[in-house]
Protein backbone atom coordinates (compact mmCIF):
# COMPACT_ATOMS: atom_id res chain seq x y z
CA UNK A 1 0.00 0.00 0.00
CA UNK A 2 1.05 3.72 -0.81
CA UNK A 3 1.13 6.11 1.55
CA UNK A 4 1.41 9.98 1.75
CA UNK A 5 5.03 10.75 3.18
CA UNK A 6 3.02 12.26 5.86
CA UNK A 7 2.10 9.06 7.56
CA UNK A 8 3.82 8.44 10.31
CA UNK A 9 3.89 4.37 11.93
CA UNK A 10 5.16 3.51 15.39
CA UNK A 11 4.79 6.45 17.16
CA UNK A 12 3.75 6.52 20.98
CA UNK A 13 0.10 7.87 20.35
CA UNK A 14 -0.44 5.22 18.19
CA UNK A 15 0.98 2.51 19.96
CA UNK A 16 -0.53 3.21 22.88
CA UNK A 17 -4.00 4.06 21.00
CA UNK A 18 -4.16 0.51 20.21
CA UNK A 19 -4.08 -0.39 24.10
CA UNK A 20 -6.34 2.23 24.24
CA UNK A 21 -9.20 0.61 22.02
CA UNK A 22 -8.69 -2.62 23.81
CA UNK A 23 -10.09 -0.72 27.17
CA UNK A 24 -13.09 -3.02 28.63
CA UNK A 25 -12.15 -6.10 27.36
CA UNK A 26 -11.12 -9.59 27.31
CA UNK A 27 -7.70 -10.65 25.23
CA UNK A 28 -7.55 -14.83 25.78
CA UNK A 29 -4.75 -17.12 24.83
CA UNK A 30 -5.22 -19.26 22.17
CA UNK A 31 -2.78 -22.17 20.73
CA UNK A 32 -4.85 -22.77 17.14
CA UNK A 33 -7.28 -21.71 15.24
CA UNK A 34 -10.52 -23.60 16.51
CA UNK A 35 -9.64 -21.47 19.92
CA UNK A 36 -9.11 -18.42 18.67
CA UNK A 37 -12.64 -18.45 16.83
CA UNK A 38 -14.10 -19.84 19.97
CA UNK A 39 -12.49 -16.79 21.43
CA UNK A 40 -13.81 -14.29 18.64
CA UNK A 41 -17.13 -15.59 18.93
CA UNK A 42 -17.14 -15.08 22.62
CA UNK A 43 -16.29 -11.67 22.47
CA UNK A 44 -12.84 -11.29 22.94
CA UNK A 45 -11.00 -7.87 21.89
CA UNK A 46 -7.82 -9.89 20.81
CA UNK A 47 -6.29 -13.16 21.55
CA UNK A 48 -2.57 -14.06 22.14
CA UNK A 49 -1.20 -17.15 20.26
CA UNK A 50 0.97 -19.30 21.80
CA UNK A 51 1.80 -22.69 21.92
CA UNK A 52 1.30 -23.71 25.46
CA UNK A 53 -0.82 -21.93 27.47
CA UNK A 54 0.74 -21.55 31.30
CA UNK A 55 -1.35 -23.85 32.68
CA UNK A 56 0.69 -26.57 30.36
CA UNK A 57 3.77 -24.83 30.70
CA UNK A 58 3.75 -25.02 34.25
CA UNK A 59 3.18 -29.01 34.24
CA UNK A 60 5.45 -30.00 31.45
CA UNK A 61 8.52 -27.41 32.45
CA UNK A 62 11.19 -26.94 29.84
CA UNK A 63 12.03 -24.32 28.47
CA UNK A 64 9.39 -21.84 27.14
CA UNK A 65 9.91 -19.90 23.84
CA UNK A 66 7.81 -18.19 21.09
CA UNK A 67 5.68 -19.84 19.23
CA UNK A 68 5.88 -21.31 15.94
CA UNK A 69 5.16 -18.44 12.96
CA UNK A 70 3.09 -21.15 11.32
CA UNK A 71 1.08 -21.31 13.99
CA UNK A 72 0.90 -17.63 14.87
CA UNK A 73 0.20 -16.93 10.95
CA UNK A 74 -2.64 -20.00 11.09
CA UNK A 75 -4.32 -17.60 14.05
CA UNK A 76 -4.48 -14.77 12.12
CA UNK A 77 -6.02 -15.84 8.94
CA UNK A 78 -9.22 -17.17 10.86
CA UNK A 79 -10.11 -14.55 12.84
CA UNK A 80 -10.52 -10.78 12.14
CA UNK A 81 -9.85 -9.71 16.02
CA UNK A 82 -6.40 -8.08 16.41
CA UNK A 83 -3.91 -11.21 17.36
CA UNK A 84 -0.76 -10.66 20.02
CA UNK A 85 1.95 -13.35 20.78
CA UNK A 86 4.66 -13.86 23.28
CA UNK A 87 8.62 -13.14 23.17
CA UNK A 88 10.96 -14.33 25.64
CA UNK A 89 11.99 -11.54 28.12
CA UNK A 90 14.98 -9.87 26.46
CA UNK A 91 15.19 -12.02 23.22
CA UNK A 92 14.78 -9.23 20.81
CA UNK A 93 15.08 -11.57 18.07
CA UNK A 94 12.06 -13.40 18.96
CA UNK A 95 10.29 -9.44 18.75
CA UNK A 96 11.71 -8.48 15.85
CA UNK A 97 10.35 -12.23 13.94
CA UNK A 98 7.16 -11.33 15.49
CA UNK A 99 7.00 -8.23 14.12
CA UNK A 100 7.56 -9.67 10.54
CA UNK A 101 4.96 -11.67 10.82
CA UNK A 102 2.18 -8.55 11.38
CA UNK A 103 1.25 -9.44 15.21
CA UNK A 104 -0.77 -6.57 16.26
CA UNK A 105 1.33 -6.36 19.64
CA UNK A 106 4.24 -8.35 21.55
CA UNK A 107 4.22 -9.70 25.02
CA UNK A 108 7.54 -9.51 26.57
CA UNK A 109 6.43 -12.54 28.93
CA UNK A 110 7.35 -13.93 32.27
CA UNK A 111 5.52 -16.75 31.37
CA UNK A 112 8.36 -17.78 28.62
CA UNK A 113 11.45 -18.66 29.77
CA UNK A 114 13.93 -15.23 30.02
CA UNK A 115 16.38 -15.12 27.36
CA UNK A 116 18.38 -12.41 29.23
CA UNK A 117 18.58 -12.02 33.13
CA UNK A 118 19.80 -8.40 32.52
CA UNK A 119 18.24 -6.61 30.24
CA UNK A 120 14.50 -6.35 29.04
CA UNK A 121 13.84 -5.41 25.41
CA UNK A 122 14.68 -1.89 23.86
CA UNK A 123 11.08 -1.73 22.74
CA UNK A 124 11.34 1.91 21.33
CA UNK A 125 13.46 0.25 18.15
CA UNK A 126 9.94 -1.67 16.99
CA UNK A 127 7.20 -0.33 14.99
CA UNK A 128 5.10 -3.17 16.42
CA UNK A 129 3.71 -2.08 20.34
CA UNK A 130 4.48 -4.13 23.72
CA UNK A 131 2.89 -5.25 26.89
CA UNK A 132 5.21 -5.98 29.85
CA UNK A 133 4.03 -7.26 33.10
CA UNK A 134 4.36 -6.08 36.35
CA UNK A 135 4.21 -6.79 40.01
CA UNK A 136 4.54 -2.84 41.22
CA UNK A 137 4.55 0.74 39.88
CA UNK A 138 8.43 0.80 39.36
CA UNK A 139 8.51 -2.17 37.37
CA UNK A 140 5.47 -0.87 35.38
CA UNK A 141 7.72 2.78 35.15
CA UNK A 142 10.87 0.54 34.33
CA UNK A 143 8.54 -1.12 31.56
CA UNK A 144 7.34 1.87 30.08
CA UNK A 145 11.19 3.41 30.04
CA UNK A 146 11.93 0.96 27.85
CA UNK A 147 8.94 1.62 25.15
CA UNK A 148 6.42 -0.59 26.51
CA UNK A 149 2.90 0.77 25.50
CA UNK A 150 0.52 -1.17 27.81
CA UNK A 151 1.17 -2.92 30.96
CA UNK A 152 -0.35 -5.72 33.04
CA UNK A 153 -0.20 -6.84 35.96
CA UNK A 154 1.59 -10.39 36.52
CA UNK A 155 -0.75 -12.38 38.99
CA UNK A 156 0.89 -15.40 38.97
CA UNK A 157 0.02 -17.44 35.39
CA UNK A 158 -1.25 -20.92 34.47
CA UNK A 159 -2.78 -21.13 38.24
CA UNK A 160 -6.50 -20.17 38.40
CA UNK A 161 -5.29 -18.51 41.79
CA UNK A 162 -6.42 -14.95 41.33
CA UNK A 163 -4.66 -13.84 44.95
CA UNK A 164 -1.42 -12.57 43.20
CA UNK A 165 -3.24 -10.52 40.57
CA UNK A 166 -5.31 -9.08 43.59
CA UNK A 167 -2.18 -8.28 44.79
CA UNK A 168 -0.30 -6.75 41.47
CA UNK A 169 -3.38 -4.75 40.84
CA UNK A 170 -3.71 -3.25 44.35
CA UNK A 171 0.25 -2.42 45.01
CA UNK A 172 0.63 -0.70 41.64
CA UNK A 173 -2.48 1.35 42.13
CA UNK A 174 -1.49 2.34 45.91
CA UNK A 175 1.67 3.47 44.75
CA UNK A 176 0.25 5.74 42.80
CA UNK A 177 -2.22 7.04 45.46
CA UNK A 178 1.13 7.52 47.51
CA UNK A 179 3.04 9.38 44.65
CA UNK A 180 -0.25 11.66 44.38
CA UNK A 181 -0.54 13.08 47.70
CA UNK A 182 3.21 13.85 48.10
CA UNK A 183 5.17 17.00 48.19
CA UNK A 184 6.71 17.85 44.75
CA UNK A 185 10.07 17.45 46.67
CA UNK A 186 9.48 14.09 47.99
CA UNK A 187 9.26 12.74 44.16
CA UNK A 188 13.33 13.03 43.40
CA UNK A 189 13.22 10.08 47.28
CA UNK A 190 10.17 8.44 45.52
CA UNK A 191 11.95 7.97 42.17
CA UNK A 192 14.75 6.55 43.93
CA UNK A 193 12.93 4.36 45.56
CA UNK A 194 10.43 2.78 43.18
CA UNK A 195 13.77 2.45 41.14
CA UNK A 196 11.87 4.90 38.39
CA UNK A 197 12.93 7.53 36.15
CA UNK A 198 12.12 10.84 37.94
CA UNK A 199 10.23 12.38 34.72
CA UNK A 200 7.74 9.23 34.66
CA UNK A 201 7.05 9.37 38.63
CA UNK A 202 6.01 13.00 38.23
CA UNK A 203 3.89 12.39 35.64
CA UNK A 204 1.93 9.89 37.59
CA UNK A 205 1.97 12.19 40.79
CA UNK A 206 0.41 14.52 38.86
CA UNK A 207 -2.02 12.35 36.48
CA UNK A 208 -2.71 10.62 39.37
CA UNK A 209 -2.34 7.06 36.52
CA UNK A 210 -0.26 4.75 34.41
CA UNK A 211 0.58 6.97 31.32
CA UNK A 212 -0.59 3.74 29.64
CA UNK A 213 -3.14 1.38 29.54
CA UNK A 214 -2.92 -1.14 32.74
CA UNK A 215 -4.31 -4.67 32.25
CA UNK A 216 -4.63 -7.23 34.59
CA UNK A 217 -3.68 -10.89 34.17
CA UNK A 218 -2.32 -14.29 35.73
CA UNK A 219 -4.62 -16.71 38.11
CA UNK A 220 -8.18 -15.05 36.75
CA UNK A 221 -10.75 -18.31 36.16
CA UNK A 222 -13.96 -17.11 36.79
CA UNK A 223 -16.20 -14.03 35.76
CA UNK A 224 -16.07 -12.67 39.32
CA UNK A 225 -12.40 -12.98 39.11
CA UNK A 226 -12.55 -10.77 36.05
CA UNK A 227 -14.87 -8.31 37.26
CA UNK A 228 -13.09 -7.98 40.84
CA UNK A 229 -9.84 -7.06 38.92
CA UNK A 230 -11.71 -4.17 37.05
CA UNK A 231 -13.39 -2.64 40.30
CA UNK A 232 -9.61 -2.87 41.41
CA UNK A 233 -9.13 -0.55 38.32
CA UNK A 234 -7.76 -3.09 35.77
CA UNK A 235 -8.57 -1.31 31.83
CA UNK A 236 -9.33 -4.80 31.33
CA UNK A 237 -8.40 -7.96 31.23
CA UNK A 238 -5.94 -10.89 29.91
CA UNK A 239 -7.76 -14.65 30.79
CA UNK A 240 -4.86 -17.34 29.85
CA UNK A 241 -5.46 -20.98 31.21
CA UNK A 242 -8.75 -19.78 32.46
CA UNK A 243 -10.91 -20.47 29.63
CA UNK A 244 -9.12 -23.07 27.67
CA UNK A 245 -8.48 -25.46 30.80
CA UNK A 246 -12.21 -25.01 31.66
CA UNK A 247 -15.26 -27.66 31.26
CA UNK A 248 -17.00 -25.44 28.88
CA UNK A 249 -14.59 -22.65 27.14
CA UNK A 250 -16.94 -21.00 24.69
CA UNK A 251 -19.83 -20.31 27.54
CA UNK A 252 -16.86 -19.28 30.09
CA UNK A 253 -15.46 -16.76 27.23
CA UNK A 254 -18.76 -15.30 26.97
CA UNK A 255 -19.70 -14.86 30.09
CA UNK A 256 -15.75 -13.21 31.12
CA UNK A 257 -16.31 -11.28 28.26
CA UNK A 258 -20.12 -9.65 29.59
CA UNK A 259 -18.67 -9.51 33.19
CA UNK A 260 -15.58 -7.23 32.12
CA UNK A 261 -18.34 -4.75 30.75
CA UNK A 262 -21.02 -4.84 33.48
CA UNK A 263 -18.32 -5.41 36.53
CA UNK A 264 -20.03 -3.47 39.15
CA UNK A 265 -23.76 -5.09 38.40
CA UNK A 266 -23.74 -8.22 40.38
CA UNK A 267 -27.10 -8.81 39.29
CA UNK A 268 -25.23 -9.47 36.05
CA UNK A 269 -22.43 -11.43 37.31
CA UNK A 270 -24.34 -13.82 39.21
CA UNK A 271 -26.66 -14.39 35.40
CA UNK A 272 -23.16 -15.00 34.28
CA UNK A 273 -21.38 -16.81 37.17
CA UNK A 274 -24.67 -19.37 36.52
CA UNK A 275 -23.43 -22.73 34.80
CA UNK A 276 -20.55 -22.79 33.65
CA UNK A 277 -19.42 -26.14 34.22
CA UNK A 278 -15.92 -26.90 36.16
CA UNK A 279 -13.50 -23.77 36.18
CA UNK A 280 -9.74 -24.95 35.59
CA UNK A 281 -8.80 -27.04 38.49
CA UNK A 282 -6.16 -24.88 39.33
CA UNK A 283 -3.40 -24.79 41.98
CA UNK A 284 -2.63 -22.53 45.05
CA UNK A 285 0.52 -20.11 44.54
CA UNK A 286 1.46 -21.24 48.29
CA UNK A 287 2.08 -24.65 46.94
CA UNK A 288 4.52 -23.35 44.20
CA UNK A 289 7.84 -23.48 45.40
CA UNK A 290 9.18 -20.04 44.72
CA UNK A 291 11.65 -20.43 42.02
CA UNK A 292 8.56 -21.63 39.94
CA UNK A 293 6.73 -18.96 40.37
CA UNK A 294 6.64 -16.97 36.82
CA UNK A 295 6.08 -13.32 38.75
CA UNK A 296 9.72 -13.38 39.63
CA UNK A 297 10.73 -13.34 36.50
CA UNK A 298 11.36 -9.82 35.06
CA UNK A 299 13.25 -7.17 37.45
CA UNK B 1 -28.93 17.82 25.48
CA UNK B 2 -28.00 14.85 27.34
CA UNK B 3 -25.02 13.13 25.29
CA UNK B 4 -23.89 9.44 26.19
CA UNK B 5 -21.07 7.31 24.80
CA UNK B 6 -21.60 3.82 24.44
CA UNK B 7 -19.64 2.57 27.35
CA UNK B 8 -19.90 -1.38 26.33
CA UNK B 9 -16.35 -1.96 25.67
CA UNK B 10 -13.56 0.88 24.00
CA UNK B 11 -12.16 4.37 24.31
CA UNK B 12 -15.04 5.24 26.57
CA UNK B 13 -13.16 7.81 28.75
CA UNK B 14 -11.22 9.52 26.13
CA UNK B 15 -14.27 10.59 24.85
CA UNK B 16 -16.32 11.66 27.85
CA UNK B 17 -13.03 13.71 28.37
CA UNK B 18 -12.66 15.33 24.97
CA UNK B 19 -16.72 16.29 25.00
CA UNK B 20 -16.23 17.32 28.54
CA UNK B 21 -13.39 19.97 27.07
CA UNK B 22 -16.63 21.16 24.72
CA UNK B 23 -18.25 22.09 27.71
CA UNK B 24 -20.35 19.15 27.66
CA UNK B 25 -21.07 16.79 30.84
CA UNK B 26 -21.59 13.65 28.72
CA UNK B 27 -21.41 10.03 30.62
CA UNK B 28 -21.01 6.28 29.98
CA UNK B 29 -24.32 4.48 28.91
CA UNK B 30 -24.72 0.67 28.87
CA UNK B 31 -28.27 0.05 29.78
CA UNK B 32 -31.65 0.04 28.01
CA UNK B 33 -32.87 2.67 30.42
CA UNK B 34 -29.53 4.81 29.99
CA UNK B 35 -29.53 4.45 26.29
CA UNK B 36 -33.23 5.79 26.29
CA UNK B 37 -32.35 8.35 28.62
CA UNK B 38 -29.78 10.50 25.95
CA UNK B 39 -30.75 12.62 23.29
CA UNK B 40 -26.86 12.12 21.10
CA UNK B 41 -25.21 8.95 21.25
CA UNK B 42 -21.03 8.84 20.85
CA UNK B 43 -19.72 5.56 19.89
CA UNK B 44 -16.48 4.97 21.15
CA UNK B 45 -13.36 3.03 19.60
CA UNK B 46 -12.71 -0.38 20.25
CA UNK B 47 -13.27 -3.76 18.98
CA UNK B 48 -16.53 -3.39 16.25
CA UNK B 49 -17.61 -6.94 16.41
CA UNK B 50 -17.03 -7.39 20.18
CA UNK B 51 -19.22 -4.02 21.09
CA UNK B 52 -21.94 -5.28 18.12
CA UNK B 53 -22.07 -8.64 20.31
CA UNK B 54 -22.48 -7.09 23.39
CA UNK B 55 -25.49 -4.60 21.94
CA UNK B 56 -27.08 -8.05 21.41
CA UNK B 57 -26.29 -10.25 24.45
CA UNK B 58 -27.70 -6.78 26.71
CA UNK B 59 -30.99 -6.09 25.03
CA UNK B 60 -29.94 -2.74 23.13
CA UNK B 61 -28.67 -3.70 19.69
CA UNK B 62 -32.28 -3.06 18.08
CA UNK B 63 -33.10 0.43 20.58
CA UNK B 64 -29.85 1.25 19.40
CA UNK B 65 -30.58 1.14 15.79
CA UNK B 66 -33.92 2.55 15.61
CA UNK B 67 -33.07 5.69 17.93
CA UNK B 68 -30.15 5.69 15.43
CA UNK B 69 -33.11 6.00 12.20
CA UNK B 70 -35.18 7.97 14.07
CA UNK B 71 -32.91 10.98 14.03
CA UNK B 72 -30.98 10.70 17.42
CA UNK B 73 -27.57 12.63 16.51
CA UNK B 74 -24.92 9.76 16.93
CA UNK B 75 -21.20 10.16 16.16
CA UNK B 76 -19.06 6.83 15.43
CA UNK B 77 -15.01 7.01 15.65
CA UNK B 78 -13.05 4.27 13.92
CA UNK B 79 -14.95 1.06 15.42
CA UNK B 80 -18.14 3.52 16.29
CA UNK B 81 -17.72 4.19 12.50
CA UNK B 82 -18.25 0.45 11.07
CA UNK B 83 -21.07 0.33 13.39
CA UNK B 84 -23.05 3.01 12.12
CA UNK B 85 -22.17 2.28 8.43
CA UNK B 86 -25.31 0.23 6.48
CA UNK B 87 -22.67 -1.95 5.39
CA UNK B 88 -19.37 -4.07 6.37
CA UNK B 89 -16.87 -4.72 4.18
CA UNK B 90 -14.53 -7.59 5.42
CA UNK B 91 -16.12 -7.59 8.70
CA UNK B 92 -16.48 -10.48 11.57
CA UNK B 93 -18.33 -13.64 11.02
CA UNK B 94 -21.96 -12.70 11.02
CA UNK B 95 -21.12 -8.95 11.91
CA UNK B 96 -23.75 -7.21 11.76
CA UNK B 97 -24.13 -3.33 12.41
CA UNK B 98 -26.93 -0.39 13.71
CA UNK B 99 -26.63 1.22 10.42
CA UNK B 100 -28.55 4.58 9.35
CA UNK B 101 -25.31 6.14 7.31
CA UNK B 102 -25.22 5.49 3.87
CA UNK B 103 -22.28 4.19 3.25
CA UNK B 104 -19.86 1.03 2.73
CA UNK B 105 -17.06 0.79 5.05
CA UNK B 106 -13.74 -1.76 5.16
CA UNK B 107 -12.51 -2.92 8.13
CA UNK B 108 -9.02 -2.86 8.87
CA UNK B 109 -8.69 -1.21 5.82
CA UNK B 110 -5.57 0.20 6.09
CA UNK B 111 -4.01 -3.12 7.55
CA UNK B 112 -2.64 -4.27 11.18
CA UNK B 113 -1.24 -2.29 13.73
CA UNK B 114 2.38 -2.03 12.15
CA UNK B 115 0.55 -0.20 9.71
CA UNK B 116 -1.16 2.21 12.34
CA UNK B 117 -0.41 5.77 11.40
CA UNK B 118 -0.76 9.53 12.90
CA UNK B 119 -1.08 12.24 9.77
CA UNK B 120 -2.11 15.65 9.21
CA UNK B 121 -5.65 16.13 7.80
CA UNK B 122 -7.72 18.76 6.26
CA UNK B 123 -11.26 18.48 7.65
CA UNK B 124 -13.76 20.39 6.34
CA UNK B 125 -16.19 22.66 8.64
CA UNK B 126 -13.53 22.73 10.90
CA UNK B 127 -11.77 26.40 10.70
CA UNK B 128 -7.75 26.43 11.96
CA UNK B 129 -4.96 24.39 11.22
CA UNK B 130 -4.95 20.83 9.52
CA UNK B 131 -6.23 17.80 12.35
CA UNK B 132 -3.60 15.36 13.36
CA UNK B 133 -5.77 12.36 12.86
CA UNK B 134 -4.62 9.12 14.34
CA UNK B 135 -5.44 5.55 12.53
CA UNK B 136 -5.04 2.56 14.30
CA UNK B 137 -5.98 -0.52 12.51
CA UNK B 138 -8.53 1.81 11.11
CA UNK B 139 -11.12 1.21 8.55
CA UNK B 140 -11.61 3.39 5.54
CA UNK B 141 -15.01 4.26 3.46
CA UNK B 142 -15.61 2.55 0.42
CA UNK B 143 -18.48 4.20 -0.98
CA UNK B 144 -20.95 6.37 0.07
CA UNK B 145 -24.87 6.96 -1.26
CA UNK B 146 -25.44 10.37 -2.70
CA UNK B 147 -26.70 12.12 0.71
CA UNK B 148 -23.34 11.60 2.66
CA UNK B 149 -21.08 14.27 2.72
CA UNK B 150 -16.93 13.48 3.03
CA UNK B 151 -15.28 15.54 5.10
CA UNK B 152 -11.81 14.52 4.84
CA UNK B 153 -9.76 11.86 2.84
CA UNK B 154 -6.43 10.18 3.18
CA UNK B 155 -4.49 8.94 -0.09
CA UNK B 156 -7.82 8.86 -1.98
CA UNK B 157 -10.40 7.23 0.54
CA UNK B 158 -12.75 8.74 2.59
CA UNK B 159 -12.00 8.94 6.15
CA UNK B 160 -14.46 11.15 7.90
CA UNK B 161 -18.06 11.51 6.47
CA UNK B 162 -21.09 13.06 7.93
CA UNK B 163 -25.03 12.36 6.72
CA UNK B 164 -27.97 14.93 8.64
CA UNK B 165 -27.25 13.55 11.83
CA UNK B 166 -24.97 11.01 11.55
CA UNK B 167 -21.00 11.58 11.56
CA UNK B 168 -18.48 9.21 11.59
CA UNK B 169 -14.48 9.34 11.24
CA UNK B 170 -12.30 6.20 10.51
CA UNK B 171 -9.59 7.66 12.69
CA UNK B 172 -9.66 9.10 16.70
CA UNK B 173 -9.64 12.45 17.44
CA UNK B 174 -9.99 11.63 21.32
CA UNK B 175 -6.39 10.33 21.15
CA UNK B 176 -5.47 14.22 20.44
CA UNK B 177 -6.60 16.46 22.94
CA UNK B 178 -7.83 19.01 19.86
CA UNK B 179 -11.35 19.10 20.40
CA UNK B 180 -12.57 20.82 17.19
CA UNK B 181 -14.09 17.71 15.90
CA UNK B 182 -16.25 16.70 19.20
CA UNK B 183 -16.95 20.65 18.92
CA UNK B 184 -18.44 20.10 15.33
CA UNK B 185 -20.56 17.27 16.41
CA UNK B 186 -22.05 19.07 19.27
CA UNK B 187 -22.44 22.62 17.72
CA UNK B 188 -23.33 20.90 14.01
CA UNK B 189 -25.19 17.92 14.87
CA UNK B 190 -26.84 17.88 18.63
CA UNK B 191 -27.57 21.09 18.61
CA UNK B 192 -29.13 21.57 14.67
CA UNK B 193 -31.54 18.55 16.04
CA UNK B 194 -32.30 20.15 19.11
CA UNK B 195 -33.38 22.90 17.04
CA UNK B 196 -35.90 21.07 14.77
CA UNK B 197 -37.21 19.35 17.76
CA UNK B 198 -36.41 15.81 16.90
Amino acid sequence: MTKENAAQTGTSRVKRGMAEMLKGGVIMDVVNAEQARIAEDAGAVAVMALERVPADIRAQGGVARMSDPEMITEIQKSVSIPVMAKARIGHFVEAQILQSLGVDYIDESEVLTPADYTHHIDKWNFTIPFVCGATNLGEALRRINEGAAMIRSKGEAGTGDVSNATTHMRSISDEIRRLSSMREDELYVAAKELQAPYDLVKEVATTGKLPVVLFTAGGIATPADAAMMMQLGADGVFVGSGIFKSGDPARRAAAIVKSVTFFDDAKVLAEQSKGLGEAMVGINVADIPAPHRLAERGW
Amino acid sequence: MKIGVLALQGDVAEHIASLGDCGVSASGVRSRQEIESVDALVIPGGESTTIAKLAKAFGVFDLIKSRIASGMPTYGSCAGMILIADQILDGGFDQESFGGLDAQVRRNAFGRQGDSFETDLTFAGIGGAPFRAVFIRAPWVESVGAGVEVLASFNGHPVAIRQGHLLATAFHPELTGDNRIHRFFVDQLCKESSKAGI
